[in-house]
């Protein structure tokens, strides 16, 4: 049987000054806690910063006191680790303000942890200034002239964004430990906008009592009571259903591979490969690499390319040895690919730095081109975009004589699903026609 | 290297393996470039290991989900770029005061605000090190390559659990990014975690104390929220129980462990690779991307008949500082590339000024910040 437990509080007075409704309201987290029987092992308080953030402490329960605005991401990274856990968050309308985005994003998750909010309409512990919620017309020491923002409804905002159990009432609610009793047995996200009193600054600065808070409401047309109810998918649970057939799957292994092809390669060749959006400039880098790889030697590739990846230049530079590779990159190129204007532009220095001793292979639409480097001339004229890249590496390979065309072929097979392994390695077999006289 | 097994992978999916390796089963992150094929392997992979992946609605929330995470046991990563950095600051903070166990990889990118996001760059190096209020120490790993991503990754995750603070992976777009051939055999480090020692049970709720030390530089044992024990967690000034404090002894005790428990063990986080020459008088001191360009300076150096020593630095911080006084012995001059305007460099030159030799030794910094990798022939030119 398990033991009863009489109190959820510990020996601790509160620390709040005399009528702060904060006192009222954890006496009432109390009395649900109480009402529930929870496993205190199994609670856990969130507290956001403030006089409301101090809360935490007077519990037998676990305890986590974070920073300012940030306690729903706390106990979001909770649920999602330990379903299992009942976590509550006590926060202020401060803590709602600058963490508004959170509330925003908990509540359409629907992840499974229960919002007080002691919502005092403004920063008791900073001095009193004004808050999101602060009624229009409210005095507070940044509002002394009356405030003129709206305030925030923090309730309907939640649910109308997914909120799915969602209460306003104040802190003199007979009602208050059910309704926090239920908020906690339910599953998905759930919320309690408390209305209540700071004693230090909001009350004396705008006469508001306990019948007033209740007026306030009203004249703000503002419901109470349970404004919201409804059973949705809480997120760790339905985030644990959804991945549930992903797991034992094989996780990200090394791709081992192991050299059986031969090169006669004995000096490193650096590669640039300047093409365009949609020529896989990239992937074919990538299959490059894999290739001398397979011949045993060392390979490195980086690319670029702008952020919207459908246009614009895609560069890859490519550099293969016999020696383990240090520097990534490349001053002198050794073989330059000239697949599209794009890339020639982007990689202008890289071409202007080319020799007698380089080689340029080259589309020929892009010709004529001044340059020192040996050029040859690609034919490119029936090769489809996405082939581009392949094509011409494969028929540089070929002219070059880096490494066996089957350990591209291989890289290919290796890289590609086979559907398009078999597209691509067809598209490489007359790749050394685009050479002329090749 | 014929007919051994090796690998062409970039340092993203070392970074994503080698976490896995370490039991990572938490993750949450924001979309960011160079940063977001970490994220992308961790959504794809972490599901297959029971674990937890998110993407935060920012970069507040994602290190928030972590810290939270953490502290119910899951051993937790996020990942991000320099303006997600930027956002974590207070929660490293927090990190850093609540004793969470955390591995923050940095992918930097070049120049202030959003500056160059398909750049590369190593501006964060002193940012990462005062990255939040208070100026308390936390611990920073650099690998150079994948396989040393992959490694350090693990060794990330072991010093976080062992020290209990924020551990940085500062990496860069390069490393990251580029493709490597790595021999599968170099990989170094195997899945294992630290050892705790066993939290000694008393009967009773009270029993556990979160935050309970007996000498300053003791770390406190961890025990998960939702496990056997009541503990409290808090970013606040605190004392062993978790409960605030402003007693001036209980403050400076907490305020001098933070510091202490890392100072102390100096010794446990400090890795370099040195290659030190005898009668060299020139030394190259490098991390990350740019150690790439020193190495390769240094052979060809080495080549034109030149005495070089070199040091690659790994973990940036806590500064390695016996490896390095003990490299600076008969040193004239230090070079120090870096993709920044000269930041690792006045660690450098702090502990030349110190140093025993006379003269002390000259600290020259080797800049770039225009988006380009430092090339060997830079630091050659450095080196003389
Ligand atoms: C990032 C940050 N900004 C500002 C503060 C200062 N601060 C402490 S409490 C607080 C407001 C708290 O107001 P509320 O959440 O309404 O709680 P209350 O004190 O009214 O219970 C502020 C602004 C802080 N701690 N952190
Ligand atoms: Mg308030």
């Amino acid at each position: 049987m398990k033991a009863e437990y009489v109190t959820y509080r510990n020996e601790s007075p509160y620390p709040f000054c005399p009528g702060c409704s904060h006192t009222l309201i954890l006496d009432r987290l109390n009395a649900a806690l109480g009402k529930l029987q929870l496993d205190p092992h199994k609670v856990v308080i969130v507290t956001d910063i403030g006089c409301s953030g101090l809360s935490d402490q007077y519990f037998k329960t676990n305890a986590f006191h974070g920073l300012h605005g940030r306690a729903i991401t706390y106990a979001s990274g909770m649920k999602l680790a330990n379903p299992e856990l009942k976590v509550i968050v006590i926060m202020g309308d401060g803590g709602c303000g600058i963490g508004g985005h959170h509330l925003l994003s908990a509540a359409r998750r629907n992840i499974g942890i229960s919002v007080l909010v002691l919502n005092n309409f403004n920063y008791g512990m900073t001095g009193g200034q004004h808050s999101v919620t602060t009624p229009h017309g409210g005095i507070t020491s940044t509002t002394r002239l009356g405030n003129l923002e709206r305030p925030l409804d923090i309730a309907r905002t939640v649910a109308a964004n997914g909120a799915s159990y969602v209460v306003r009432t104040t802190a003199f609610d007979k009602e208050l430990p059910n309704l926090i009793a239920e908020a906690i047995l339910h599953e998905g996200f759930s919320l309690l906008d408390i209305w209540e009193l700071c004693a230090a600054y909001y009350v004396p600065n705008n006469t508001l009592n306990r019948r007033t808070l209740e007026d306030l409401i009203t004249r703000l047309e503002m419901r109470t009571g349970v404004i919201q109810k409804e059973e949705r998918d809480e997120y760790a649970r339905a985030y644990r259903k959804q991945t549930a057939l992903q797991i034992g799957k094989p996780t990200l292994r090394s791709k081992s591979l192991e050299p059986h092809f031969k090169t006669g390669l004995d000096h490193p060749i650096r590669i640039v490969i300047a093409g365009a959006a949609g020529q896989k400039v990239v992937s074919t880098a990538a299959l490059l690499g894999t290739g001398a790889v397979l011949s045993g030697l060392y390979a490195t590739r980086r690319d670029d390319y702008p952020v919207t990846v459908m246009t614009g230049h895609s560069v890859s530079e490519v550099i293969l040895s016999p020696e383990e590779i240090f520097y990534t990159g490349i001053e002198q190129p050794d073989l330059f690919l000239g697949l599209a204007p794009e890339g020639m532009k982007f990689s202008r220095r890289q071409f202007a730095a080319l020799t007698e001793r380089s080689t340029l292979y080259i589309r020929r639409d892009l010709l004529p081109i001044e340059t020192r480097a040996r050029t040859i001339p690609l034919d490119m004229g029936r090769v489809s975009k996405k082939e581009a890249a392949i094509v011409a590496v494969a028929a540089m390979l070929h002219h070059a004589d880096l490494y066996p065309m089957p350990a591209l072929q291989e890289a290919i097979r290796l890289k590609q699903r086979p559907e398009i392994a078999g597209e691509t390695v067809r598209a490489i077999e007359n790749s050394s026609k685009v050479i002329a006289f090749g | 290297m014929r007919s051994e097994f090796v690998e062409f992978v970039d340092g993203s999916q070392a970074i994503a393996r080698g976490a896995l390796a370490a039991g990572c089963n938490f993750f949450a992150g924001y979309p960011i470039t160079p940063a977001s094929p970490i994220l992308h392997h961790m959504i794809r992979e972490l599901p297959k290991v029971g674990g937890v992946a998110i993407q935060g609605e920012d970069e507040i929330s994602s290190i928030g989900m972590c810290i939270g995470a953490a502290m119910t046991g899951a051993k937790s990563m996020t990942a991000t770029s320099g303006p997600g950095m930027s956002l974590y600051s207070e929660n490293i903070g927090l990190a850093i005061m609540g004793e969470v166990p955390l591995v923050i990889v940095d992918v930097m990118r070049l120049g202030p605000a959003t500056g160059g996001a398909t750049t590369v760059g190593q501006g964060d190096v002193q940012f990462v090190r005062w990255g939040t209020s208070g100026g308390y120490p936390i611990i920073a790993l650099c690998p150079t390559n994948p396989r040393e991503c992959y490694d350090l990754t693990i060794q990330s995750f072991k010093l976080a659990e062992r020290f209990r603070c924020p551990v940085f992976l500062l990496t860069d777009r390069e490393v990251v990014a580029t493709m490597s051939t790595i021999k599968i055999a170099e990989y170094q480090e195997t899945a294992q975690s630290h050892d705790q020692a066993p939290i000694v049970e008393k009967s009773g709720d009270d029993a556990f104390v979160p935050y309970g030390i007996n000498s300053p530089a003791e770390i406190p044992h961890l025990s998960p929220i939702g496990g056997p024990h009541l503990t409290r967690f808090t970013g606040s000034t605190h004392d062993e129980l978790g409960f605030l404090t402003k007693d001036p002894d209980k403050v400076a005790r907490l305020n001098q462990h933070l510091a202490a428990k890392i100072e102390a063990r100096r010794d446990e986080i400090e890795s370099v690779f040195s290659d030190l020459q005898q009668g060299a008088t020139t030394l190259v001191v490098s991390y990350g991307i740019t150690a790439r360009s020193a190495i390769e300076a240094v052979h060809i150096a080495r080549q034109q008949g030149k005495k070089v020593s070199y040091l690659v630095v790994y973990s940036l911080w806590p500064v390695p500082e016996n490896a390095i006084t003990r490299a600076l012995n008969g040193i004239e001059r230090v070079v120090v590339p870096e993709l920044n305007l000269g930041q690792y460099c006045l660690e450098l030159k702090r502990l030349a000024n110190s140093a025993s030799s006379s003269p002390r030794p000259d600290v020259i910094g080797v800049h770039r910040v225009d988006g380009e990798l430092i090339s060997p022939q830079q630091i050659l030119e450095a080196i003389r």
